[in-house]
């Protein structure tokens, strides 16, 4: 029943069942008007030939009078499918003809009867309804009275033929409606119901799952085939998603058990404060450290949200270049690494002053972090240029590079290359700067750099001309 | 159990100071070490009762968490400040983005400390905010023992012997001055020399620091610019 209700409920039946109201008053109307027009013709005709009839008569008459008339006329009353004939005397008395009764009155007024009357016929068996004609009655001088009339049988006949097939044509309409309301609704109501139980799998947590798509091109399968598209991005994040938990389990779950252990083992050993003491800096050490990979984490996806977009405005870089190489200088002379820059004056984008300083700080410090490793002198290069209508702003090293086959991984979050395990950080510094870049609509290149220089990694942070 | 250096001890005993915090061991905890630094601290756990304290007497600083039941933490510092309450306020919050800072401090918020934070760190922007040592801001000339800063000149002599430093060395021996005898965290030296709120993987600052010492210092027997050991630096004429 539920199901018949909502079959009722679909556009399509909804919208057949109008269009079928609309075509039955059509329908309708046009029968009425046909079947009225046809049967004026047809009295108009009976008309026509009951005055025909009057004139012969008339004629009769004029040649030899009644006695002519009375035999013509029974000659004709016998005739078959003969007219209506009557000759009555002055008193109504019927004298001739082939009516054996007529409606009273009708013999009473000369001319047309302004409606059908009834009558009987002869040998008409009992209790049957009398027959409807129309006539015309004319008064002879001697008072006589003749009447010629016509069956109107056969327009009657004509007129609920009409109507019969009406009728029967609008039943035929109905349940052909019906059927294909049925077939048509159904078949949408069956095509939705595929949908939401995929789209219930969907919601239980299996984001596999796809809308069907049937192959006809229609609008179904344009809608499916767009939420299908929307299906494969949401599942593509998700999966960015539960790799970054799989990733935070593992990472901090990692120096979480680090402080864990400290604690332990420092209530374990000989409860001496200065041990105690020794072991609570550890893991404050620690702790401080857990608390920069969490900040780091959200950082990223605030940025990958574009929450701060709204802070976006004109900035100085080189403003930002200088900035950093003037904080990062005696940072990179302790390390014992040169810092050379090449910093074009007046370059300006539109962006959040912070965040690319925390990018720019980000490359520099991995630079000084492993041009260390490198074979020659430890050198870096703080580089901002336009080319090619693009903002450069790069860090070159010239430590041992990444792989080829590695660059795409290291700026996943977490991923550090088995190498830099033992360096500090986050594993999570060149995700933030490929966030940021993504969030000024530009991007984060890892590229080596020219064979004329110490070979290492140039890290490009280019930001496009529309940025 | 308090994380900040036995080193150092504020010993400010005219200040007081309100906690608005509706976590109530985070609360408990801050008020037992502010107490312990010498802070006079009052505590209020929601937002109704924190505004009214707030109106009704006079602190030196308030500590005003984010995020309060009853009635939000930007919520009472906007309305403070339309009632002209200029008490400083140290904003803090789980949300410590970008973005996040710069709505709480137009909210009339003097500072804002992202949570988890140490400590060491609040109360260092604490007594900061509460402006009970160091250099007035129109003063145009810091001094701390025999080292002398001239803010107009930008020249810095140490026993009457000029000391040359760069721009931002300047900056950073202005700041340090300006809050003498007071502990000023890495961060801290971080946004107000540099201007950047974020945490730079490698200490940065402590480097800038040394350089600075080694100007200020090298030659002279004393020693002016201390670490403060789990803070910060301090700068301090003697003892």
């Amino acid at each position: 029943m539920s199901r018949f209700s909502a079959l009722l409920r679909t556009t399509a039946v909804r919208m057949s069942a109008l269009y079928l109201g609309l075509f039955a008053i059509c329908a309708v109307a046009l029968v009425f008007y046909v079947t009225d027009l046809t049967s004026n013709l047809l009295t108009l005709q009976t008309k026509q030939v009951v005055q025909d009839e009057l004139k012969v008569l008339g004629n009769f008459y004029r040649r030899g009078g009644v006695s002519l008339l009375i035999g013509h006329i029974d000659r004709r009353s016998r005739e078959p499918g003969a007219n209506l004939y009557t000759i009555a005397a002055p008193n109504g008395e019927i004298l001739a003809g082939n009516v054996q009764s007529l409606q009273p009155g009708v013999l009473d007024i000369e001319g047309w009867t302004d409606r059908p009357f009834s009558y009987r016929r002869f040998y008409q068996p009992e209790g049957t309804p009398g027959h409807a004609a129309l006539a015309e009655v004319i008064f002879l001088p001697n008072g006589m009275r003749v009447l010629v009339g016509r069956d109107l049988g056969e327009p009657t006949k004509f007129r609920s033929m009409v109507q019969r097939s009406l009728a029967m044509a609008l039943g035929i309409m109905v349940f052909g409606a019906l059927v294909i309301w049925f077939f048509i609704g159904r078949g949408a109501l069956q095509r939705i119901d595929r949908v939401s139980q995929a789209s219930q799998k969907i919601m239980a947590g299996d984001l596999s799952q796809r809308l069907p798509v049937s192959g006809s091109r229609d609008e179904f399968d344009r809608l499916s085939e767009a939420l299908n598209a929307m299906l494969s991005r949401i599942e593509k994040l998700n999966e960015g998603l539960r790799q970054v938990s799989d990733n935070i389990a593992h990472d901090l779950k990692t120096p979480l058990t680090r402080l864990r252990n400290r604690a332990e083992a420092a209530l374990a050993g000989k409860p001496d404060p200065d041990t105690y003491r020794s072991a609570m800096e550890e893991m404050i050490e620690e702790s401080d450290q857990l608390i920069r990979t969490f900040n780091a984490l959200l950082m990223i996806s605030r940025v990958e949200a574009g929450a701060a977009v709204a802070e976006l405005k004109p900035v100085d870089l080189t403003q930002i270049a200088h900035d950093a190489e003037e904080l990062y200088e005696p940072v990179a002379e302790e390390a014992g690494v040169r810092l050379k820059t090449r910093i074009e004056d007046g370059v300006t984008v539109t962006g959040n002053r912070e965040l690319i300083g925390q990018a720019l700080t980000n490359l520099i410090d991995n630079a000084i972090k492993y041009c260390i490793d490198g074979k020659g002198p430890p050198e870096i290069e703080l580089r901002l240029g336009r080319e090619d209508g693009a903002v450069v702003l790069s860090v070159l090293d010239n430590g041992p590079g990444i792989p080829e086959d590695m660059r795409d991984d290291v700026v996943k979050r977490f991923v550090r290359l088995d190498e830099s395990r033992t360096k500090p950080g986050t594993g999570l510094g060149l995700s933030l700067v490929e966030a940021i870049m993504g969030l000024h609509g530009g991007r984060l290149e890892l590229v080596n750099c020219d064979e004329s220089e110490q070979c290492g990694l140039c890290a490009r942070m280019v930001f496009d001309r529309r940025s | 159990m308090v994380c900040f250096s036995p080193e150092y001890s504020p010993n400010m005993p005219d200040m007081k100071i309100l906690v608005i915090e509706d976590d109530l061991e985070a609360a408990a905890y801050l008020v037992k070490a502010f107490n312990e630094a010498g802070i006079v601290t009052d505590h209020a756990s929601d937002g109704d009762l924190g505004y009214y304290l707030a109106t009704e007497n006079n602190y030196d600083v308030m500590v005003i968490d984010r995020m309060l039941p009853k009635r939000d933490g930007l919520s009472i510092v906007s309305e403070l400040r339309e009632k002209s309450i200029d008490t400083p306020v140290l904003i803090l919050s789980a949300l410590g983005q970008v973005d996040d800072r710069v709505t709480g401090l137009r909210a009339g918020g003097d500072d804002y400390l992202p949570k988890p934070y140490s400590f060491s760190e609040l109360l260092a922007r604490v007594e900061v905010l509460g402006r009970r040592k160091g250099m007035r801001d129109n003063d145009t000339v810091y001094r701390v023992g025999d080292l002398e800063l001239d803010r107009l000149a930008h020249e810095v002599h140490r026993a009457g012997q000029k000391i040359n430093l760069q721009p931002r060395e300047f900056r950073l021996l202005e700041y340090l001055m300006k809050h003498a005898g007071q502990v000023v965290t890495r961060t801290m030296l971080l946004e107000n020399v540099w201007d950047y709120h974020f945490d730079p993987q490698t200490n940065v600052i402590d480097v800038h620091i040394s350089r600075l010492r080694s100007k200020i210092e090298k030659g002279f027997d004393k020693a002016l610019l201390r670490t403060v050991r789990g803070a910060g630096y301090m700068l301090k004429a003697d003892g």
